[in-house]
């Protein structure tokens, strides 16, 4: 409380080298100034950061404080005066309810606990089939490609019903929107390309239903168009998140072999070491709110209609709740951390990820003994902090044969 | 359980299987065990603390 209000103005654009995994150290500092902090916006908007945990959980557990697009204010780009227009039918992240209960509704039954552990046979062959493949091919092998995006994708594709043929050039479409560094006009294109796509699949299950979650949905009172953002946000979502934690989290398990040995060691060791790399990689790593009204928030008022970034990675490596916040540790306790979010919004398909990580982690380390990068650490290539969710380009990986 | 609340996220029922569930239609949770099993106190706790929408609620009053 004693600290004088700590003011940020910019925001980091990279990590420190040698600390892929580590939120950038402006970051971690501002974090030690206090759990709240004043940020400036580009283009001179007042508006405040978050670091801490339990302010970041408490926004995010708090009605006061909105999700809506229109209400957003980009972190680090001014846009001027351009108006944003609201989040397009269905994209349920970005509104509040009662519209965003709404889409999540008729959706909670399909991402349960209970159904998406009866996908564990399938992600277990999917993962063996992955396998299988690179050890047939031989190393080297980029682990991004060979493994961790086939993974998940092939997964939310099947729940959906993206049929196999469509799923290449999907994924490249959505990856190339996602990674933080295509051009806008190409960015553009992608999307485009996507919303194309979408709206012929939902059409295609309307028309012939099929056995999966979107034939299901046209059974709802859901538009076209609506059924159309449900699914872009499920697959941008399904695809992207759960790829970079696979990749970045076997990048960090080779960084720190006594507890890659430790995950070898004890196959029950699997859900508490997932739990424990989402709490340190946090890959999707600031959300945004804006308060609806004036509302006190750590001894500070944030004022009615001011933009408020949430930092998870600081969050989840806040001393005050985490001991030893920095180190990866694979039988830590402490659960509740803030990577799937907290409140209303909590990841929907945070399951899943859940039964593709504790499937693909230990799977992978198993059957590769000698697994190592093939290049130095310091050469794999890392997203740039301006993507929306952290990971690696490529991860370089060999073994001996 | 505010079941109008839930937002179907499954923290409950990872985290304590024994004492709550989800339904199979629309995913909210459900109570199996109203008065959970004394060795299941603490990790209902959690599950109250987890609940990313404050839907659980755990009453000391023996009937309940
Ligand atoms: S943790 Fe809360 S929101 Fe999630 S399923 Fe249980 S009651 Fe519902």
């Amino acid at each position: 409380m004693g600290d004088p209000l700590h003011t940020v103005t910019t925001l980091p654009t990279a990590r420190q080298p040698g600390c892929p995994f580590d939120p950038p150290a402006e970051l971690i500092d501002t974090r030690r100034h206090g759990p709240i902090s004043r940020y400036t916006f580009p283009g001179g908007k007042p508006g405040w950061l978050i670091t801490g945990y339990d302010l970041v959980r408490s926004v995010l557990a708090d009605s006061r404080f909105s999700s809506r697009k229109e209400l957003m204010l980009h972190p680090t780009i001014d846009y001027g005066d351009i108006e944003v227009p609201p989040a397009p039918p269905g994209e349920f992240l970005h509104m509040d309810d009662p519209q965003h209960r709404r889409y999540r509704k008729p959706l909670m039954g399909k991402f349960t606990v209970r159904r998406m552990r009866l996908l564990t046979e399938r992600v277990e062959q999917i993962t063996a089939d992955h396998l299988d493949a690179m050890e047939q091919a031989g190393p080297p092998t980029d682990l991004v490609t060979a493994f961790a995006k086939p993974i998940p994708a092939i997964m939310i594709c099947e729940l959906l019903g993206v049929p196999y043929q469509d799923r290449g050039s999907f994924q490249e479409q959505v990856g190339s929107f996602m990674n933080g560094e295509t051009s806008d006009e190409d960015l553009i294109a992608a999307y485009t390309a996507t919303q194309e796509y979408l709206a012929e699949l939902v059409a295609a299950k309307r028309a012939n239903p099929t056995d999966d979650v979107l034939s299901d949905l046209t059974d709802s009172d859901l538009t076209d168009e609506e059924l159309k953002g449900i699914s872009l946000l499920l697959l941008a979502a399904g695809l992207d998140t759960t790829a970079n934690m696979l990749a970045l989290g076997t990048f960090a398990l080779l960084q720190n072999p006594e507890q890659l040995a430790a995950l070898r060691a004890d196959p029950a060791l699997a859900d508490r070491a997932v739990e424990e790399l989402l709490r340190y990689l946090s890959v999707a790593k600031t959300f945004m709110r804006t308060a609806l009204e004036d509302v006190e928030l750590g001894g500070q008022t944030v004022k009615a209609g001011s933009p408020v970034i949430l930092s998870y990675n600081t969050a989840n490596r806040d001393p005050e709740r985490f001991a030893d916040p920095h180190a990866l540790d694979l039988h830590r306790q402490d659960g509740g951390h803030l990577a799937f979010g907290h409140g209303i919004h909590q990841c929907l398909g945070q399951q899943l990820a859940r039964v593709e990580m504790r499937v693909a982690f230990p799977a992978l380390v198993n059957r590769f003994p000698t697994l190592r990068l093939a290049v130095p650490a310091g050469e794999v290539a890392l997203r740039p902090e301006i993507a929306d969710i952290y990971g690696v380009k490529s991860l370089p990986v060999t073994w001996d044969a | 359980m505010d079941a109008e609340r839930c937002v179907g996220s499954g923290m409950c029922v990872l985290t304590v299987g024994e004492v709550f569930d989800q339904r199979q239609g629309d995913g909210k949770a459900i109570v199996l065990r109203p008065e959970p099993p004394v060795e299941t106190r603490d990790a209902v706790r959690e599950a109250v603390d987890l609940c990313p929408a404050a839907a659980i609620f755990l009453s000391t009053d023996r009937r309940h």
